[in-house]
């Protein structure tokens, strides 16, 4: 991988710097906020779909996870947000090592399977218990406190999120080209060559599926207090495939892929509001057409377009 | 004490008994060959020892250590390298990155100092890159640093393999028909190339159906015959041999 492709973070710098600037208000404040959210989210579950060749349909349960300490310890039990934040995190870490050992040794539509499950139990988890969670009503979230100062305004969150939206895009860059991202992206390759040359795919594949379900748990946090409310539908089966959605039109195995799937896929419904009850028809058909003529994603098929590496 | 000793190896796929109570020693320095008709078992015995199969029956010792039952990637820590017959080259990754693999086991695979990118772990990549550059020349792909995998050629893909297997700096290097498909120009370079890697001090066993360069290269010649050892000799012994003969023209010599 050369040089330039650290070019591109620069530029997603620049453009998170002016942006507050130039929107016009604060509901494209939120709106932006919301695509880096899900953004970061989505650059770590690339990791694992585009660049280990694996798939989840169940990181909306680590989200869920996420999400749900951050609503459920600091209510019910005086908890610090961040202590709360660290505690989901860890907790999701476990459980996604825990079942990754046994979910690795399935390939292709079993593993698929497999995720999908795990997310629809954590998503039902959530939903039954009722006394902890507020069940299907959801609950609200306190506000997240940072040294003293109240995270409370939109202008305060853009910034923690730009500044973790940037940090997330450098650090996969890194990952990427290094012995680790190599081995990563060996294993997708050929799985018997990666073997052979001393990778040990199983604790690769548990590697990443964890470090994903992390990232997963920790940005639930951070959109349960900025969005001050947490529900099931957060959890669910839909939005584990929307995330899916994100990483394939964005490009598999594609950094800025991720970013561009994130921005677009946030954006698609707000635009498409005009027209009326036909919004999931038009959605679809976008989604649809975009797989026909652009199977390997956006980013890379205009990379290819243009002559460069996405 | 040879380098490989391979006893009564056996290996049964349901009814089928695709390698049956082989055994043979491989002293470490020579190029050692295996060969047969289609379906003796070749490749078979190759993903046996490399750990691809586990035997059904059988001993394999590595340097005097047992390695039958490991994995491949605890085979690739103890010096054992391979190519495949059906090529397995990560498509997904440009040639070099194919090599800089081949290296995994020397590098630190740590996951946060990645993250971080230590300035230690950028320049030990930085020189394996240099390094994976310098074994693709030796193999003859020095115009193919910067390609990507997916735009080479095919014959081009088969010497890439073996350049991944030497950035492991192997011991033991298994070549699974690494002429298998050339014409006949690239079938000399490879032959070349083969003499060279073993001049380097690796220990080459190669399955290969090109006799001619079977015989130029190899110090010892295994034949198999479906799934069992037929004759083991020097390429003069092998040439003159009865049984050889009539397994390979099936006369009744």
């Amino acid at each position: 991988m050369q040089k330039n492709v650290y070019k591109g973070l620069y530029l997603v710098i620049a453009i998170l710097l002016v942006l507050p600037f130039v929107l016009p208000n604060s509901f494209y404040l939120d709106l932006a906020i919301r695509m880096a959210i899900n953004a970061v989210i989505v650059l770590g579950l690339n990791l694992l779909i585009g660049f280990a060749g694996q798939i989840s349909l169940g990181h909306a349960g680590f989200l869920g996870i996420g999400a749900y300490a951050s609503a459920v310890l600091p209510t019910h039990f005086g908890w610090h947000p961040l202590l709360a934040m660290a505690a989901g995190a860890v907790a999701t870490g476990i459980l996604a090592a825990l079942v990754a050992r046994p979910i690795f040794k399935l390939k292709g539509n079993y593993l698929a399977m497999a995720t999908l499950g795990l997310g629809i139990i954590i998503s039902i988890a959530l939903r039954n218990e009722a006394q902890w969670t507020g069940g299907p009503d959801g609950m609200p979230v306190p506000a997240m406190g940072l040294f003293g100062f109240e995270l409370s305004n939109d202008k305060q969150w853009y910034w923690v999120v730009a500044l973790l939206l940037s940090v997330s895009v450098w650090a996969s860059l890194n990952l990427i080209d290094s012995p680790f991202g190599r081995a990563l992206r060996a294993l997708h390759g050929s799985e018997v060559a990666s073997q052979v040359v001393g990778v040990d795919v199983v604790r690769y594949k548990v590697a990443i599926f964890v470090m994903s379900a992390v990232f997963a748990s920790l940005m639930g946090s951070v959109t349960a207090h900025y969005v001050g409310f947490v529900s099931p539908n957060f959890a669910d089966f839909f939005h584990s495939i929307e995330l899916v959605t994100m990483v394939v039109i964005g490009g598999m195995a594609s950094v800025y892929g991720s970013l561009v799937g994130a921005v677009l896929l946030t954006a698609l419904p707000q635009a498409l509001a005009t027209f009326e009850g036909w919004e999931t028809v038009v959605f679809g058909s976008i989604l649809m057409l975009s797989m026909i003529f652009m199977p390997k994603g956006l980013v890379p098929t205009l990379a290819a377009k243009f002559g460069k590496e996405g | 004490m040879a380098l490989l000793e391979v006893k009564d190896l056996s290996i049964h796929f349901g009814g089928v008994k695709a390698v049956q109570n082989v055994g043979f020693n491989i002293d470490a320095g020579i190029v050692y060959s295996v060969i047969g008709p289609n379906g003796a078992g070749k490749t078979t015995l190759f993903n046996l020892i490399t750990g691809v199969y586990k035997p059904t029956t059988g001993e394999i010792r590595l340097d005097g250590e047992v390695i039958h039952g490991k994995s491949p990637n605890e085979l690739a820590r103890r010096g054992v390298a391979r190519t495949f017959q059906n090529l397995q080259i990560c498509m997904n990754m440009s040639a070099v990155e194919n090599v800089m693999v081949g290296a995994h086991l020397r590098l630190d695979r740590n996951l946060v100092k990645a993250a971080l990118r230590f300035p230690g772990l950028k320049k030990r990549d930085a020189e394996l890159r240099r390094e994976a550059a310098e074994l693709m020349d030796f193999v003859g792909l020095g115009q193919y640093v910067e390609a990507r995998a997916d735009a080479m050629s095919y014959g081009a893909l088969k010497r890439l393999e073996i350049a991944r297997a030497l950035a492991m700096k192997p011991r033991l290097l298994f070549l699974d028909e690494p002429a298998a498909g050339l014409n006949p120009k690239e079938t000399i370079e490879v032959d070349h190339l083969v003499r060279k890697v073993a001049d380097a001090g690796i220990t080459v066993v190669l399955v290969e159906h090109d006799m001619k360069m079977v015989m130029n290269l190899s110090d010892r010649i295994l034949v198999l015959d479906y799934g069992k050892k037929l004759t083991e000799g020097t390429g003069e012994e092998i040439r003159k041999n009865p049984d050889v003969i009539a397994a390979y023209l099936g006369a009744h010599a």
